[in-house]
């Protein structure tokens, strides 16, 4: 029962990607060209609410559902590895034109050579796996 | 029945993609795209090569469920929900065309001269998507999580390192489109 709520969730959120065309290459090459407010405004109207949702969580105190803790934990301090990894994150986010989420939209809208850009995105957690004791963070 | 198949305006995209961040965070959980593929190399046992991948991975299942999820999502829209086509600023799409012949703006969903299935006979397109790929594999775990988990997620928590990768999410993208695309293209 479980899994079904996660994949309904899922089907909502990769039909928003879609059809927002936030999974689109053109979308996000408009976007770091500044040739739209569109993408800005999806991230921007997401954040007025996300803040604001948040903040009325933590002031009223409101628990999931389960009665547990909420996910809200804050993220360790540094700032080489936001950074670093935020700047490769981004290189790569331009080059193929997708971040993770649209991958698996895209890969289920039918293109092929999406699957490539999640091989590579699979050896490369991989690879931060094999090396990330040697890099800063 | 034409307006089915047109794109969302982003006042009706960001409020939806915030509703699903509530819903996860309402059952316990929290919106991230990315981590799905640390729990992919863990149960397919990287644990072998790395002790990053050796943590309880069945219990990050769900994650696998929402990527599914989202690749059925895209499916029905791609589908049912939408004629297939981008519409971009016109100077950008110009631009594409005279800078790097990119001329499917307008007429595909993605840049048919990348990503259509017959140039891939072209060595670069793959080196491309690969690379690509790569990157944002790499990147996001270094950074500890994608747009969703730092820009939408980590942002809404108010959380300053979320804002750091965030910084370096919009150093890279321009460094890549206004810098190395007119080498690479």
């Amino acid at each position: 029962m479980r899994y079904i709520t996660y994949l309904v969730i899922g089907i909502f959120f990769g039909i928003i990607m879609f059809k927002s065309e936030a999974a689109s290459w053109f979308r996000i090459y408009e976007m770091f060209n500044f040739g739209s407010f569109h993408m800005y405004g999806i991230i921007g109207s997401a954040l007025v609410l996300g803040v604001t949702g948040v903040q009325l969580i933590k002031r009223k105190n409101i628990k999931p559902l389960d009665g547990g803790e909420m996910s809200l934990q804050p993220k360790n301090k540094s700032v080489a590895r936001y950074l670093i990894g935020g700047t490769i994150f981004g290189l790569g986010w331009a080059l193929a034109g997708v971040c993770p989420g649209p991958i698996y939209v895209l890969a289920g809208a039918g293109y092929i050579s999406i699957l490539i850009v999640l091989l590579g995105a699979v050896l490369g957690t991989f690879l931060y796996g094999l090396i990330k004791d040697r890099l800063p963070h | 029945m034409e307006y089915i198949y047109e794109p969302w305006p982003w006042y009706v995209a960001g409020p939806l993609i915030a509703l699903v961040m509530f819903i996860l965070l309402l059952i316990g959980k929290q919106l991230g795209m990315s981590s799905n593929l640390r729990t992919a190399c863990a149960a397919v046992g990287a644990g072998k090569a790395s002790d990053f991948f050796k943590f309880n991975w069945k219990a990050e299942r769900w994650n696998l469920m929402v990527v599914l999820g989202a690749a059925i999502g895209g499916f029905i829209a791609s589908t049912y929900l939408s004629n297939g086509t981008v519409k971009i600023n016109p100077r950008t799409a110009q631009q594409l065309s005279d800078d790097y012949n990119i001329k499917s703006a307008g007429k595909a969903y993605l840049p048919t001269e990348i990503f259509a299935a017959e140039n891939l006979a072209d060595p670069l397109n793959i080196v491309i998507l690969l690379i690509g790929g790569l990157l944002v594999g790499f990147g996001a775990r270094y950074a500890g999580g994608c747009t969703s988990g730092h820009a939408i997620s980590g942002l809404s928590n108010l959380q300053l390192p979320s804002l750091i990768a965030v910084i370096g999410f919009f150093i890279g993208g321009l460094v890549m489109i206004h810098l190395l695309y007119p080498i690479i293209f």
